[in-house]
């Protein structure tokens, strides 16, 4: 079994890094609508609010564990070491992406970087991860794998056939439910039965007789603990939990659906723009996982104000080299279309 | 050489003996290898071989992540019909994941059903529903005829770089045929000329290919030649091989057990039309099952499906028409 890793100071500014470059990544993405419209084609949605969720859990993972997210997926392999330049490129449908354009915002793909793609259909993903945790314990690889997906995703059949079937087989995975608050446009209090009832989505593990649990999902460090805890449980071959990690999306569901040649813009979130619930929405910026954890490691003394600066702006350039790299690549001729139909 | 062997045989001969050759090829599925008297299970062990809950999505979604991720898994759905459960796994992530990838992954599985049982299954398990996948690019389809054609296909499934439906035919379960012996492969995409012949060519699969036989036998006592071509897999089709045959015999008749409009023989008749107009003396004709579910009391079954004698009767009705134009 994997020990417990202790969290060091590198390791603490690691986290708080890889943070700052998941919610710059997606703000340049949400910018690039702004300005330069009509270069984003199609859905593309984004993760910030869910980056002490995404970087927490993926801190725990060792070396060649797999991550396998839904189609709001370009937090993971940002932090897996994926080229953000490529995944910008993708994002832009432009020859130099990561899947030569064929793919789009919904589904990168990386397997180098240990991400081996998404589906763009609510909670199937859940069943691929599953089928790489069989994988897995199959060749004896001693990885594992982590499945995040949304608390929409929770309702699918899929969701529930793939935990009982990881229970009964004891796979190694860890389900990270990001309870967000919304499935798409629909606030959860429409849609969740325990939500309904008062009790938390971890609820859901007691169907599969599973270990589940509720995690602050804005504070990075409460989810790596849970995480490490259920990584280690998988690992040893006791199989699958279910964690569920609640935050906020800070964005809407998506860019709004138009029809060309009306571009497409980023809508006010769903909380103000459907339910005019604005004072949700306020507290929940202001709840944002990114600054609390920064005023937490500076107050422990981990980072310094010009460790911070030093931070933002790195991410920042980084993602404008990714911003300019992406405008600058051709867009794929169109004769490429018939590859990669057949392996 | 080659043995007789059974259709139902063969194919699981061709999964035992595919995985001895590779350690990645998995088998699991819905009641499958319940005992350890199953020999699958005493051959592989409870890693490779698994009994799966009734939970389509999951089986087959689950072989998708494994396949991406280094195994080729086969997936036993028993009934085609139970594919229908699972489509969004079968048609829009299968085939589609190399592809939206841009190439950096592949797929390799096989999702194994039986179809086409009549035999009083009535109406949700016994159709033929291949034509809901005959147009996925990314996803290939086989349906052999005989056991010979059964192995070599199962085999080169599971060798596949790609994801398979794999269509046995339930009715063809117990006959027998030949098999050679060995490293026993079919290469995807290449018909098989059943029966050759010079007045008419019969197009058909799965069960279809026995009752063309037996109709182009009868035909044959009437002094007409027929030629019966099985295309073997759907997806790649082998048009070429089809084309050909048109060109020599000038006539063409499609037996299909589908429905018409859902049947293989729609797509093979346009390809025809575009490509074969000018070899053939008669129209095309389709002999399919009637645009109905399958009844389940038995002359109502009988009623709706194609026949020997309803496929003689298309041949005499081509024939007919040539003199007629003449």
């Amino acid at each position: 079994m994997a020990k417990k890793k202790a969290l060091t100071k590198d390791r603490l500014i690691w986290m708080y890094t890889e943070m700052v470059r998941v919610r710059e990544f997606e703000t340049r993405v949400k910018r690039t609508f702004v300005e330069h419209p009509g270069v984003i084609r199609g859905h593309t949605h984004l993760g910030d609010g869910a980056e002490a969720t995404i970087v927490g859990a993926l801190a725990t993972r060792e070396k060649n564990d797999l991550a396998m997210p839904s189609y709001r997926c370009h937090g993971y392999p940002l932090v897996l070491g994926t080229s953000p330049r490529k995944m910008m490129a993708e994002i832009y449908g432009r020859q130099d992406g990561l899947c030569g354009g064929f793919g789009g915002s919904m589904h990168l793909a990386d397997p180098q970087h240990h991400f081996p793609g998404t589906s763009g259909i609510i909670g199937q993903a859940i069943t691929h991860a599953t089928g790489a945790a069989l994988t897995a314990q199959v060749k004896d690889t001693g990885q594992v794998i982590y499945c995040f997906f949304g608390d929409g995703a929770a309702k699918q059949g899929a969701f529930f056939e793939s935990l009982n079937l990881a229970a009964v087989w004891k796979l190694p995975i860890v389900y990270i439910l990001e309870n967000n608050h919304y499935q798409a446009y629909t606030h959860i209090g429409l849609e969740d039965a325990n939500y309904i009832a008062g009790d938390p989505l971890s609820k859901k593990a007691e169907a599969f007789s599973i270990p589940g649990v509720t995690v602050d999902g804005t504070d990075p460090l409460k989810v790596y603990a849970a995480v490490q805890k259920a990584a280690d449980r998988a690992r040893s071959g006791k199989g699958p939990s279910l964690i569920e990690a609640k935050f906020y999306r800070l964005s809407a569901h998506g860019n709004a659906i138009t029809v060309p040649p009306v571009p497409t813009q980023f809508p006010e979130h769903e909380a103000v723009e459907v339910y005019g619930k604005k004072a949700e929405f306020a507290a929940a910026v202001k709840n944002d996982p990114i600054p609390r954890f920064r005023a937490s490691l500076v107050r422990k003394g981990i980072l310094k104000n010009a460790d911070v600066k030093q931070i933002e702006e790195k991410a920042q350039a980084e993602m404008q080299d990714a911003v300019e790299f992406a405008l600058a690549s051709p867009p794929p001729r169109g004769e490429e279309a018939v590859k990669h139909v057949y392996a | 050489m080659a043995r007789e062997m059974m259709y139902g045989e063969a194919i699981a001969t061709a999964i035992m003996e595919e995985m001895e050759r590779d350690s990645s090829v998995v088998f699991y599925g819905q009641n499958l290898a319940m005992t350890e008297r199953d020999p699958f299970l005493r051959k592989f062990g409870k890693k490779r071989v698994r009994i799966a809950p009734i939970s389509e999505t999951a089986e087959t979604g689950v072989a998708v992540g494994a396949a991406m991720t280094g195994l080729r898994p086969i997936v036993e759905l028993w009934m085609s019909e139970f594919m229908l459960v699972a489509f969004d796994e079968l048609i829009n992530e299968a085939p589609r994941l190399r592809y939206m990838s841009g190439g950096q992954v592949k797929v390799p599985l096989v999702f194994k059903a039986g179809y086409g049982f009549a035999a009083g299954w009535a109406g949700q398990h016994s159709n033929c529903v291949y034509h809901t996948m005959m147009g996925v690019p990314g996803l290939k389809i086989a349906l052999p005829s005989t056991a010979g054609d059964a192995k070599g296909l199962m085999a080169a499934a599971i060798r596949d770089d790609n994801p398979v439906v794999y269509l046995h035919h339930y009715m063809l379960t117990l006959d027998k045929g030949p098999v050679p012996e060995g490293d026993h492969v079919v290469p995807f995409g290449v018909a098989d000329i059943k029966r050759e012949g010079t007045d008419v060519t019969i197009v058909a699969t799965g069960w279809m290919v026995k009752k063309s036989l037996a109709a182009a036998e009868l035909l044959a006592q009437q002094g007409v030649s027929a030629e019966v071509v099985d295309p073997r897999t759907l997806a790649p089709l082998d048009v070429e091989t089809i084309l050909k045959s048109v060109k020599k015999t000038g006539r063409l008749v499609l037996v299909d057990q589908a429905t018409r409009h859902a049947s293989a023989a729609a797509i093979i008749a346009a390809e025809m039309a575009e490509h074969g107009l000018k070899a053939l003396k008669a129209p095309v004709k389709m002999v399919t099952a009637l645009d109905t579910s399958i009844p389940f009391s038995e002359p109502l079954e009988t009623y709706v499906l194609p026949s020997e004698e309803k496929i003689v009767a298309a041949v005499k009705s081509v024939i007919a028409k040539q003199a007629a134009t003449v």
